[in-house]
């Protein structure tokens, strides 16, 4: 037999949703198998009677009416003794923050955010980044498996729109302090980095922490930037930001061997910036420096020489931008080996470069007799001593090939070598010298390479006295020659298309987090603002809907 | 084409739209095509075979308050014979809550859009309890559809005649800030409502009694306000439907067996399927098991950027989502994720202001997963009955997908 109890409290107002779930929790009680909660308006009260919870009292609608059917009188008086308890319980669902499944809701929910961290599967990862440029963010894109083609557009589109795209494949970065991925905690310091971004990063951004000096920023490019079909994308808007970035005093770029048509753009980017830069691209001949340009055998090397460079760091002549007019290096060279060590020296440096003695078939030179852009010749070269002496011996070719480059427009500095010794021609510093000063008569700058010595027949001191009374700059040895030549060639004026805003670099950047949930942990154990976007696949993977999202979105087909 | 362009397009038409409430008037004097034989109703078109138990219980209450049945056994009858046509309230300007029937000599709410020139209507609200929207057609229920037809609506009429009208845009603005939500919770409205006619109704020549009985019924039902709001709503989705190359939702309505969407730039083609059962809360002695699957226009809130979208701003009925604060915040930030706009006009103090989501993108209901989430009421399956309680719907995720490749066939990106 059940018991039906119920209670009445005069002018007590609550909500129906709040009495609704008064009635829920009751019926939740042991022994309880009906329960009404209501203001007593006669609407209720007819609810009431038809489920025969209706009581004998005759609450008003201004009354809140509540009512219990239990097994037993205990149960029932149990029920209604627990209603305050009831009704004043709060939920205890956190205050959880709400958690956004689109980027673009992440976006709303953190507008001041720069960057979009992405480590979703490898297919996905090229449409969030996408997603991301055209919200106007900056991706570090940790996925890979992204395809070359997918890369070329995301970095052609981030180029246009000034936006760097840090991958794909990008393990590491370090931006205003704040380590992406498997970063290092390395403490902040005046070396700014560029690289594929992997271990390589990681090894010299260590090293350079161990040293005792520290990180302005390690820009990450992915490890296919420095091949052929993207050409440096990343890798030259990096660099560019690291130019403007006042932090960074000394920058490093390191890589996995480049593909050769690409370093060139790069290294010139490099001296752009006029700041100290080591290069160690894995595969370039190491050793020496140009300009700003230090060269790194090793990664540790690297590390060791920008510490250096940031302690003391070398003074620079701030050098000319050309524009057009007098900018090439002509190399008229009566040594073929010395003429090949400048192509093998200077291919990165000058761009382009032409030789008849060229390393790479982009380098050959399509008509020897016509200088193209910076050119290096060896005049030895049998196309040139058919039916002639050696130019070691007879000036003759030499001094007319010197005449032509005079005239040349776009001639800036002529180098030449001076090799002396048995055999060779008694005074050619003097055969060579009205040619030398009619350049110079130009503008033009030349050079000499001297290579003999003070017993040779012609007597060291002797021409190099002539030569520097015809106007040369004469330097014993190829190796200083060519230090000379390329401080004194101007800089190609090179810009990037569209900068690259210098704020992506601000301290503690604002993040969206796309992808695997430690990567946000991590940001916000390193203080950094961070909005973590619940991700899954777009139309839970269906790959025709998938197809139809995409082409509607106009990111493909 | 640039559809994110088509979609900012309808949205603002939207949110420009500004219906004022006019008058009430006979549905047969004002809703075009409206005829004797002809019954409008709630959700996508259906025939009375299909009809779920509210449904039917309203045609039958409609057809004996217009005289064409006698009882029930002949109003069934009637309606089986093929003699009456029954279209959706949404085919004629309309929205009607729950069953949402209107018959010709009902009278209806007038609004006027001043901004897109457009009119559009809705049934007056008869309250709590057994009424007809829920299927009831007791003599209790017609004798009360008869008194609002015959003195509260030409009451209500004669009240607006000397005025602009409501700006139903403004009242719902304002509504919002008081705690409505304007789809479940429609207090502050209908208090505002009351507020507008008072001075007018008590002006009247109308016996003293009879003004008392009329403020009384409009005072005491907290949904008063619902048919004016849903008709506004009517109005600003009208206005944002047929934007070629917009993929924003313009009509999300069930008629208690299919759940119907109408899509901008889609046309007058519904996508529908089966309707499902609100989760919620259930008045004293009822459960699921009584539920019908979810029926009515009421979602055109939700379509325009109100109800279920504007949780964050009626924390008074947050059980609904889950019970704290925090849930009703979530449950707007989580339709500002399938919504191409924020709204201009109305907007929500606990979101600091931000204007409540506003225009269903079906791409983005699609890409992420994530369907609008509807704040409702809660029939009960057999006719008569009444509200059971009140909740969450959420439409099948599958008219969605159906109206994306249905939008992608009709402008060359199905392959």
């Amino acid at each position: 037999m059940s018991v039906t109890l119920s209670q009445v409290r005069k002018g007590a107002y609550y909500d129906s949703v709040v009495l609704m779930q008064l009635q829920r929790a009751l019926l939740a009680l042991p022994g309880i198998s009906d329960a009404g909660a209501v203001m007593a308006t006669p609407v209720n009260l007819e609810l009431l009677e038809a489920s025969e919870l209706r009581p004998g009292e005759q609450p008003g609608p201004d009354d809140l009416l509540i009512v219990v059917r239990a097994d037993d009188q205990e149960a029932a008086q149990n029920a209604l003794a627990q209603v305050d308890e009831l009704l004043s319980r709060r939920r205890t669902a956190p205050q959880g923050t709400f958690r956004p499944k689109s980027l673009e809701a992440a976006v709303r929910q953190l507008p001041d955010a720069a960057w979009v961290l992405v480590s979703v599967p490898g297919r996905f990862a090229a449409g969030v980044a996408q997603e991301a440029l055209r919200l106007g963010k900056n991706v570090f894109l940790y996925s890979d498996n992204v395809s070359v083609q997918d890369e070329v557009d995301l970095k052609r589109r981030a180029a246009d729109l000034g936006r760097l795209i840090m991958g794909p494949d990008c393990g590491t970065a370090i931006i205003g302090g704040v380590g992406f991925g498997f970063a290092n905690r390395v403490r902040r310091g005046p070396i700014g980095l560029v690289g594929a971004s992997g271990t390589g990063l990681q090894a010299v951004t260590s090293s350079i922490d161990t040293l005792g000096s520290g990180i302005s920023q390690a820009i990450g490019t992915g490890g296919r930037d420095l091949h052929t079909e993207i050409a440096a994308g990343t890798t030259l808007q990096a660099i560019d930001l690291l130019r403007r970035d006042p932090d960074t005093r000394v920058i490093v770029i390191v890589s996995k061997p480049p593909s050769p048509e690409v370093v060139g753009p790069v290294v010139a980017a490099a001296m752009a910036t006029g700041k100290p830069t080591v290069v160690n691209l894995i595969g370039l001949p190491a050793g020496g420096h140009v300009r700003n340009l230090h060269f790194a055998a090793t990664l540790e090397d690297a590390a060791a020489l920008a510490v250096r460079l940031s302690e003391d760091p070398p003074t620079l002549e701030p050098a000319q931008v050309a524009s057009g007019g007098r900018r090439f290096l002509r190399g008229l060279f009566s040594g073929g080996t010395l003429a090949y060590e400048t192509v093998l020296r200077l291919q990165y440096v000058l761009q382009p470069l032409f030789s008849n003695v060229a390393i790479h078939p982009w380098q050959a030179l399509t008509d020897p007799l016509r200088s193209q852009a910076h050119t290096v010749l060896d005049l030895g070269a049998d196309t040139f001593t058919v039916g002639r002496l050696h130019p070691m011996m007879d000036n003759d070719l030499r001094v007319r090939r010197l005449r032509q480059e005079a005239e040349d427009p776009e001639t800036s500095v002529i180098l030449l070598d001076l090799v002396l010794g048995e055999g060779a021609h008694p005074d050619p510093a003097s055969e060579l010298a009205p040619a030398i000063r009619q350049a110079g008569g130009h503008g033009i700058q030349t050079v000499v390479a001297v290579i003999g010595t003070e017993s040779d027949p012609q007597t060291l001191a002797e021409q190099v006295a002539t030569l520097e009374r015809s106007g040369a700059t004469v330097k014993i040895g190829l190796e200083a020659a060519l230090e000379t030549v390329v401080a004194a060639l101007p800089l190609e004026a090179r810009s990037i298309p569209v900068e690259v805003p210098l704020s992506v670099l601000d301290e503690t950047p604002a993040t969206i987090n796309v992808g695997l949930e430690g990567f946000a942990e991590s940001l916000a154990a390193q203080n950094a603002h961070v909005v973590h976007v619940d991700w899954r696949p777009p139309a839970g993977g269906d790959e025709r809907l998938m197809g139809i999202l995409a082409r509607m979105k106009g990111t493909q087909g | 084409m640039d559809i994110d362009k088509a979609n900012q397009t309808a949205a603002e038409r939207m949110m420009e739209s500004r219906p004022m409430l006019r008058g009430v008037a006979p549905a047969k004097d004002v809703i075009p095509g409206m005829d004797g034989r002809l019954l409008l109703h709630a959700g996508p078109p259906i025939a009375w075979d299909r009809m779920s138990g509210p449904l039917r219980g309203a045609i039958i209450g409609a057809l004996i308050f217009e005289g064409l049945a006698k009882d029930d056994v002949s109003a069934s009858a009637l309606a089986a014979s093929g003699e009456i046509r029954f279209e959706p309230c949404h085919h004629h300007g309309a929205a009607g809550p729950m069953a949402g029937v209107i018959s010709a000599s009902m009278m209806v709410y007038v609004l006027e859009d001043v901004t897109h020139d457009r009119k559009t209507f809705s049934n007056l609200n008869e309250g709590y309890g057994k009424v007809l929207r829920y299927g009831a057609y007791s003599d209790e229920v017609l004798q009360r559809l008869r008194w609002m037809n015959e003195t509260l609506g030409p009451a209500i009429d004669a009240a607006l005649a000397g005025t602009d009208g409501l700006d139903m845009r403004a009242t719902i603005a304002e509504a919002l800030h008081m705690g409505d939500e304007g789809h479940n919770r429609n207090k502050a409205g209908s208090l505002l409502f009351l507020r507008f006619l008072a001075p007018r109704v008590a002006a009247a020549k109308l016996p003293e009694a009879t003004k008392t009985e009329i403020l009384q019924f409009i005072g005491d039902n907290p949904l008063s306000i619902l048919n004016p709001v849903m008709a506004a709503c009517k109005a600003m989705t009208a206005a944002g439907h047929g934007v070629e190359g917009s993929t924003v939702v313009t009509t999300l309505a069930r008629n208690g067996t299919d759940f119907g969407i109408r899509v901008s730039g889609l046309g007058d083609r519904w996508f529908t399927a089966p309707a499902a059962v609100p989760v919620g809360l259930y008045f004293p002695g009822f459960t699921e098991a009584d539920a019908n699957p979810d029926i009515g226009d009421s979602a055109i809130t939700e379509t325009a950027g109100i109800g279920g979208f504007a949780m964050a701003t009626a924390p008074a009925i947050v059980t609904f989502v889950g019970g704290s604060p925090a849930d009703a915040m979530n449950a707007t930030l989580e339709m500002y994720e399938i919504t191409v706009a924020e709204h201009k006009i109305f907007n929500m103090p606990p979101l600091d202001f931000r204007g409540t989501p506003t225009g269903i993108d079906i791409r983005k209901v699609v890409e992420l997963g994530t369907t609008p989430r509807i704040n409702t009421g809660i029939a009960h399956r057999e006719p008569g009955v009444g509200q059971v309680g009140a909740g969450l719907v959420r439409p099948p995720m599958a008219i969605f997908e159906e109206a994306l490749v249905a939008f992608a066939e009709k402008y060359g990106m199905a392959e």
